[in-house]
């Protein structure tokens, strides 16, 4: 296991070593200290999703033509109407297409998932990550709301779920802001308002005693690319499964004056068979970002908790 | 290059007069010549449980003793006394009365400005030159400075629209769009959406910024008032900004009403 894990390991890492594809004669600006400039407001919105849909196994790549149709689906579905036939599932439902901004249109490299390796565009679980996914979700059923705890973190406003790290496509306010000093790297990352600042100065991860919601991230520039390893996660962070010592190398590349091509690599052995890999572009905005005060309009925990009890009551 | 900067710093310093050379001692430059604002900065006051002048108090929570109990400031307001409206000074005060709910801090809510800078946590500058990023560690407060003037601001915010401009070596920011939700500290001090800060952020030697705010607000203040305060760079060797979101740590105090009752309760 160990050493099917490792080769897999080294397969990955010469996976993510290729560089991304660059058009010929772009030459990626530099700061004023001889960083290579990904300065900007980036939007990473897309309707490509993380993992290959089952009625495209196989396909890992559309033709233009398949691309067009995708997209018209898409956008047929997000448009419909999402009238409930009973209550609960009406309110569910009551966000129409006006509250989202969940892009149009697929990556441009037409593939079918955002996941490029392992090669299924699947990721590839463990038995053992399998099984405490099956037991989460058990918990889940039975326990939908006792306490604040049972919600999704991005119901409670502690961390969004795509917003990062790593950095997936959101169903809104998929934008981040890149600012360069010396020294360092910081990313306003516009859902539920988090920052996260990366030196580049080579220090030592923080101790591990302490764990953070976003990790530890520290960088380093090789040739035009960011590369940020993170770790120090806390376990109720969890992305995708992961425990608290999921690694995630990010890979940040200014393949054209308007893309920044973002690769990650997620390494978690209990939960993860072998690591696996995203390559999501990032499309330059004009921005701004705003301020989103999520846990200070909260009315979402409230209301659902209120609404369990209130439940329970009623049934007893 | 830095060599290069620092022998024309020296050669430059002793062809300028007296007044020149002291604004050159203040600190380190960008290298489009700006001050240089980078760093992680702290406050030493106790100017986020009182802006004025107060003695020690306890704490409104028994059980935390001296833990929780209000250290006592000197003042941080020019002219010691917040010039507030009759009517405004009676909400003031039934705000400080009704602090543990009324406190935006006690919910984890954004701190807005000027509270951001003097809450006992660290932040962060990144200094560009079309943008500055102040990252607070409190609640993972964040405010980008713009340095060219987006035009009024769409939209009211708990930590407002900040635009930025260098008069002479003073990073001078005029901060509006706030919402009335946020404080000015633990005594009740606060404002309506008729809130104008205007800061300024002055290096004094490469570790010390002096900041001064002049807060004016028709609708609480019969006049503009200031604050100022020294603020110090953290030293420690691999200093960061940690993480403190605080949410998950008022979720018990704000939604425990709802949590559902086991047997034993």
């Amino acid at each position: 296991m160990a050493k099917r894990f490792w080769i897999a390991t080294l397969i990955g890492a010469a996976c993510w070593a290729a560089p991304p594809p660059k058009p010929a004669g772009y030459v990626t600006p530099r700061t004023a200290d001889g960083q290579p400039d990904i300065q900007g407001v980036w939007n990473n919105a897309t309707i490509t999703p993380l993992e290959r849909p089952a009625e495209l196994a196989g396909k890992a790549v559309l033709t233009p033509a398949e691309a067009a149709v995708y997209e018209k689906r898409a956008a047929d579905l997000n448009n419909r109407d999402r009238r409930g036939t009973d209550g609960a599932s009406d309110v569910a439902g009551a966000y129409n297409q006006a509250w989202f901004d969940r892009g149009t249109k697929v990556v441009p490299t037409l593939r079918t998932s955002l996941l490029v390796d392992p090669p299924d565009g699947r990721i590839p679980y463990s038995a053992e990550g399998q099984k405490r996914l099956a037991a989460a979700a058990e918990y889940a059923r039975l326990h939908p709301a006792d306490g604040p705890e049972d919600l999704a973190l991005a119901d409670r406003c502690v961390l969004w779920y795509t917003a990062g790290p790593p950095m997936l496509p959101g169903p809104y306010n998929s934008n981040y802001q890149i600012f360069q000093a010396p020294g360092y790297v910081a990313i306003l990352v516009e859902m539920i308002h988090d920052v996260r600042i990366i030196p580049l100065d080579r220090r030592p991860h923080l101790p591990g005693s302490v764990r953070q919601w976003l990790g530890d991230s520290r960088g380093h520039w090789e040739g035009n690319t960011l590369v940020v390893e993170t770790t120090n996660f806390t376990g109720k962070s969890r992305f995708r499964g992961a425990t608290e010592n999921m690694r995630l190398i990010e890979r940040f590349t200014r393949t054209d004056a308007n893309i920044l091509t973002y690769d990650f690599t997620v390494e978690d052995p209990p939960t993860f068979s072998k690591p696996w890999s995203a390559s999501i572009p990032m499309t330059k905005s004009a921005g701004p970002i705003y301020e989103y005060a999520c846990h200070e309009g909260n009315y979402a925990v409230p209301g659902i908790l209120g609404g369990a009890r209130a439940q329970e009551a009623a049934t007893k | 290059m830095i060599a290069a900067a620092a022998v024309a710093g020296v050669l430059s310093l002793a062809a300028l007069p007296a007044a020149a050379q002291a604004t050159i001692s203040r600190g380190p430059r960008t290298a489009d010549g700006k001050p240089n604002l980078n760093g992680i900065w702290q406050v030493l006051t106790e100017a986020n449980w009182d802006l004025q002048g107060h003695s020690a108090a306890a704490g409104p929570m028994i059980p935390l003793g001296a833990i929780g109990a209000m250290p006592p400031g000197q003042g941080v307001v020019e002219g010691e006394e917040i010039p507030y409206k009759p009517e405004a000074l009676a909400t003031k005060k039934a705000n400080f009365a009704d602090r543990l709910k009324l406190d935006p801090e006690v919910k984890c809510y954004l701190p807005g400005v000027p509270r951001a800078t003097y809450m006992p946590f660290p932040f962060q500058i990144v200094q560009t030159p079309k943008f500055i990023l102040i990252s607070y560690e409190y609640a993972n407060a964040a405010r980008t400075i713009y340095m060219e003037d987006p035009g009024p601001s769409p939209v009211d915010s708990w930590m407002g629209q900040s635009v930025g401009h260098w008069e002479g070596d003073t990073l001078v920011v005029d901060a509006t769009g706030f919402n009335d939700q946020s404080w000015f500290d633990r005594a009740g001090d606060y404002h309506t959406d008729a809130l104008h800060v205007v800061e300024r952020y002055t290096l004094h030697g490469p570790d010390m910024l002096m900041y001064e705010a002049t807060i004016e607000d028709k609708n609480v203040f019969t006049r503009p008032w200031k604050i100022s305060m020294p603020i110090y760079r953290r030293q420690e060797k691999n200093v960061q900004l940690m993480e403190f979101k605080c949410v998950e740590f008022v979720e018990e105090l704000m939604y425990g009403q709802y949590r559902k009752k086991t047997a034993k309760q």
